[in-house]
């Protein structure tokens, strides 16, 4: 057995966390700014962190990750970080001459105090930043939230670039959340499909999805431009996907730039879907095209034709506040039951929305914010499903419980496919209702006696 | 056989490669980075040596990680019988969580917790009001639920920041639990200016803690520890079976597939083999000034090296039957070996290859892509220091800047109890004099063709440039590193964590090795970077369907 030590019997922890279903602010800052066209991340802290969130983000994307470091010392904890971080704007704007310097701060600089915006300040006037390039700061302390927070502030951060002209462009600011690059293309085929202009931000599609050709682009072809994000304060509403990820920035633009908002949940499964699709076209004031009801026609048929295989079926769930929020709609609206569900981002709200969802389930649903996974593996062992659904960690309970695993969320390690195939939209929902049957049919066809094998399905 | 689409650009002069790679740099980058980039044997250098261990330049992308996770990642990683709590926010020990590819065997039902990622999770109230509560409640609550014989704690950056007293907590829990052995490492990841820093730190603790513990004599013949073996895709278990092929006992392994009890009892052994000399040549000499344990390097990558170091195992015993059953271990292994070079060698000599990796990997590796027939060009280390370039002659000389003066050196003195002399100074001379050596490392350098490129802690820019430049065959390097290379139509081989691959040890690895590399330069898909209307955009005339 993999995890051998964890018991079934389940204790109360108030100080050990065990094998965690989050991790830190800093990685999804990064991960946000990689969605800036033309942008270098840059982590004010040890090489550390800078380089285990580039190997994480390579791991998951296998693509090239490129960020900076203030690579701290003894004597910048103790001195502060400023030096390092002026002496850092200055290299990095002449070795690697980004349009954009998104920086972040760890646990280190925050604990020690050092102000980004006063170090941009400073950094302006000693004409450290050429003309025409931007720098953007955001605080991501690693002891407060989690990697989702850290996106979160990244994309608030974003916004503060917006320069209203008093002349409206027209377009509607979209913020999709931490979801894939597949599903940010996929997006925005879709408000393309409806008629919809749109201003995407951060966009990782063309950026963390490219292709092999024989030339390394350290700033990749796609992302959202700083023009664009100049623009956002001029669009005529923004549609926020994502409490936890995308809500803050959404308001940001509201409060300052009053660019009217809504928060939406992350379009995954059929449910949330319809509700951003109906969104798009009331902003917009198009009817919805006939090939988008195609598209949610074909989901629909494919949950009523293979309705038995997942009728009634437990899962568990394991992942982001807002992708798991959607999923669990989308697997109520199947007639699967998500029995246990944790995140590890913090959020009362978290657990709120997710009995609300699971109100009307024939069986109790475990939930948990702020929990981790040893805490679901105990769960499954004292009431086991027929399915799990999270992230490549999952698989260590999966091969010792020998439950069937979809791996969906943040980080996939072991497995290909999410950097290109959306799992949002009726498209996605579709590709993620695909992925559920085959592991469910594959254990069927494993599990069948030779006597009830079966040739159609 | 595949074709890259890049030009392969005519052998150019060293000096005008580094010449070219310091360019762009800002005059102050420049000068510094100078010292790091050495042309081997070359008259012109700037410096006679190298300029290594020294601080990354701020906002230079690269390679380099922290104390951290040289500590918990690298050294303490690998050993599955301890819980290792991490005090701190919840990424340092979310990212050290199972990605090192550390393979161990702890049976049907040893125990294990190196698939167990354990955190204190530290929220901002420990942050202000201080974590050692926390800790100490993480630990009862381990102890609790585990029983583990030993749990070590890691300092993350802001528990130095904030001052809390780990040892104490650490000491404190060890009288309390009475049968846990718990202690701690002070790896704040800004210690240092590498994973380096945290090597030492780890070692310093472990040999402090840990070694010296268990005086029970285990069973065996020709008792050896096996230093800085990290047993990475499998390359631990690959060395033992060929050490106990040959007869050999290996007492303790640090630390790949090492358990708590092999530290406890390392001190029983009577010869330390040194594989990665970075990481614990210093251990090796803790080992031998307090209990007489000589050392010797050894290096068990590439087949001809792994019999060379089997033979300096036997050698220092000195008995015929271990130098008989030694010759015929390798006879027996290396017909598979030969045969297997036989076969790749067409395909793969005449190769360039560019190593840039850790503290001695860059160095070993060279062993096999010469069994191969293939050039390494250019090569360089992450966080060596001067000594692991150019030998140890140079420690005398190394200077000691504010960054090493932070990591603590352990003073060792002869425990007079445990000390026991392995050979009289006779017998040390007779070896000696027979031209065996201890204590000896002569670096990388000198086992590099002249005018080859030694660079010291290449980033990201430098190393696009390089290979745009010298165009190899192939680049070796890290997960951070591997798909920018490849971008370039290059292959890019992972040798930290050797992508999906391994073991690539001993003679079985060495094998696996070969045909890895093959498969590499000689895939295909290196020929597909453009499409056919690519290679010829522009059309003369429409063509019909005639």
């Amino acid at each position: 057995m993999l995890l051998r030590h964890t018991p079934k019997e389940i204790t109360e922890r108030s100080a050990l966390m065990i094998n965690p279903a989050k991790t830190c602010q800093p990685i999804g800052a990064m991960y946000a700014a990689l969605g800036i066209h033309g942008c270098l991340p840059h982590s004010h802290g040890s090489q550390g962190c800078c380089a285990y969130h580039r190997s994480a983000l390579t791991r998951h994307y296998k693509e090239p990750v490129s960020a900076s470091t203030s690579s701290f010392t003894e004597g910048s904890s103790v001195f502060g970080g400023q030096a390092n971080m002026l002496q850092a704007i200055e290299n990095i704007f002449a070795v690697y001459n980004p349009e954009i310097i998104a920086c972040h701060t760890t646990c280190l600089s925050e604990t020690i105090g050092d102000d980004l915006k006063q170090i941009r300040k400073k950094a302006l006037t000693e004409g450290k930043i050429p003309e025409g390039k931007f720098m953007i700061s955001a605080s991501t302390p690693s002891y407060v939230g989690s990697h989702v927070t850290g996106f979160s502030n990244m994309v608030k951060s974003m916004v503060g670039l917006a320069e209203p002209t008093g002349k409206k462009n027209g377009k509607v600011n979209i913020i999709p959340g931490w979801v894939e690059p597949a599903d940010m293309e996929e997006i925005k085929r879709i408000t393309k499909m409806i008629g919809v202009k749109t201003i995407l931000f951060p966009d990782t599609s063309g950026v963390l999805n490219g292709p092999l050709s024989g030339e390394f682009k350290m700033y990749p072809d796609g992302g959202v431009t700083v023009a664009e994000l100049q623009s956002t304060g001029d669009s005529i509403g923004t549609l926020a996907l994502g409490e936890w990820c995308s809500a803050d920035a959404a308001r940001e633009l509201d409060t300052k730039h009053k660019v009217p908002c809504q928060i939406l949940d992350m379009p995954f499964g059929l449910k949330a879907t319809d509700r951003f699709i109906d969104a798009l076209r009331t902003i917009a004031g198009v009817t919805v095209p006939d090939e988008l009801s195609m598209e949610r026609g074909q989901l629909v048929d494919m949950i009523s034709d293979m309705h038995q295989y997942v009728y009634h079926k437990k899962v568990a769930l394991v992942g982001d506040p807002d992708q798991v929020i959607a999923m669990t709609e989308f697997l109520v609206s199947i007639d699967m039951c998500p029995i246990h569900i944790v995140t590890g981002t913090p959020g009362k709200a978290f657990e709120r929305r997710i009995k609300e969802i699971t109100k009307d389930m024939p069986f109790p649903c475990n939930v948990r914010a702020k929990g981790d996974m040893f805490l679901l593996h105990q769960w499954i062992k004292n009431d086991p499903v027929d399915l799990l659904i999270g992230n490549t960690y999952c698989k260590y309970i999966s091969r010792d419980e020998d439950i069937p695993l979809v791996r969906w969320g943040f980080p996939i390690l072991d497995r290909q496919g999410h950097q290109y195939f959306p799992t949002v939209g009726y498209k996605g929902a579709l590709r993620l209702l695909e992925k559920i049957l085959n592991v469910i049919q594959d254990r069927k066809d494993r599990d069948d006696p030779e006597s009830k094998f079966e040739l159609v399905l | 056989m595949a074709t890259s689409t890049l030009k392969k650009i005519v052998p150019e002069n060293p000096a005008h490669i580094k010449a070219e790679l310091l360019a762009k740099y800002p005059s102050k980058v420049a000068r510094k980075r100078s010292k790091q980039i050495m042309i081997n044997e070359a008259m012109e250098n700037t410096t006679p040596e190298i300029s290594a261990n020294v601080r990354t330049t701020p906002g230079i992308i690269t390679m380099r990680g922290c104390s951290y996770a040289g500590c918990k990642g690298v050294i303490m990683g690998p050993t599955r019988d301890v819980v290792n709590l991490v005090h701190g926010p919840i990424g340092c020990s979310f990212y050290a969580w199972l990605t090192r590819r550390n393979q161990t065997n702890a049976g049907a039902d040893g125990e294990n917790y190196m698939n167990y990622c354990f955190s204190t999770d530290m929220q901002d109230s420990d942050i202000i009001f201080g974590g050692e509560k926390k800790l100490e409640a993480a630990i009862q609550e381990a102890y609790d639920l585990f029983h583990p014989r030993s749990i070590a704690i890691f300092a993350t950056c802001p528990v130095g920041l904030i001052g809390d007293d780990i040892h104490t907590v650490a000491k404190r829990m060890k009288e309390k639990l009475g049968d846990c052995n718990v202690f701690a490492f002070s790896c704040e990841g800004y210690k240092g200016v590498s994973q380096s820093a945290g090597h030492h730190i780890a070692n310093n603790q472990i040999f402090r803690h840990i070694v010296g513990e268990n005086d029970e004599v285990k069973p065996g013949k020709y008792k050896i520890n096996l230093l800085g073996e990290y047993n990475i895709g499998g390359d631990g278990f690959e060395i033992d079976r060929i050490l106990k092929k040959c007869g050999i006992t290996n007492i303790s392994t640090f630390s790949g597939n090492s358990t708590y009890d092999q530290f406890a009892s390392c001190h029983t052994a009577d010869l330390n083999a040194v594989m990665c000399h970075r990481s614990i040549n210093y251990v090796a000499d803790m080992l031998e000034t307090k209990y007489g344990i000589p050392w010797v390097k050894v290096n068990f990558i590439g087949a001809a090296a792994t019999a060379k170091s089997l033979r300096k195992i036997a050698g220092y015993f000195g008995e015929k039957e271990l130098i008989d059953l030694v010759e015929a271990v390798i006879a027996e292994e290396m017909p598979d070996v030969e045969k297997a070079i036989a076969d790749v060698r067409p395909r793969t000599q005449g190769k360039t290859a560019m190593m840039f990796l850790g503290g001695s990997r860059a160095h070993h590796y060279q062993e096999l892509f010469k069994e191969m027939g293939m050039r390494v060009i250019a090569a360089g280390y992450e966080f060596a220091h001067r000594d692991d370039y150019e030998g140890r002659k140079v420690i005398p000389d190394l200077k000691v800047d504010a960054d090493s003066r932070n990591i603590e050196e352990i003073e060792v003195f002869r425990d007079e109890a445990k000390y026991r002399e392995r050979k009289t100074p006779e017998e040390i001379k007779a070896l000696e004099d027979s031209g065996y050596k201890f204590k000896e490392y002569d670096g990388m350098a000198p086992d590099m063709e002249k005018d080859t490129l030694i660079i010291d802690d290449l980033n990201q820019y430098e190393a696009e440039k390089l290979v745009e430049m010298m165009k190899p065959d192939l680049f070796c390097g890290g997960i951070k590193e591997k798909y920018s290379i490849q971008k370039l139509g290059v292959p890019m081989k992972q040798l930290h964590s050797y992508d999906s691959g391994g073991p690539y040890a001993g003679f079985k690895g060495a094998i696996n090795f070969y045909y890895e590399i093959d498969r590499l330069v000689n895939s295909k898909v290196w020929s597909y970077m453009k499409a056919p209307w690519q290679d010829n955009p522009q059309l003369s005339a429409t063509y019909g369907w005639e």
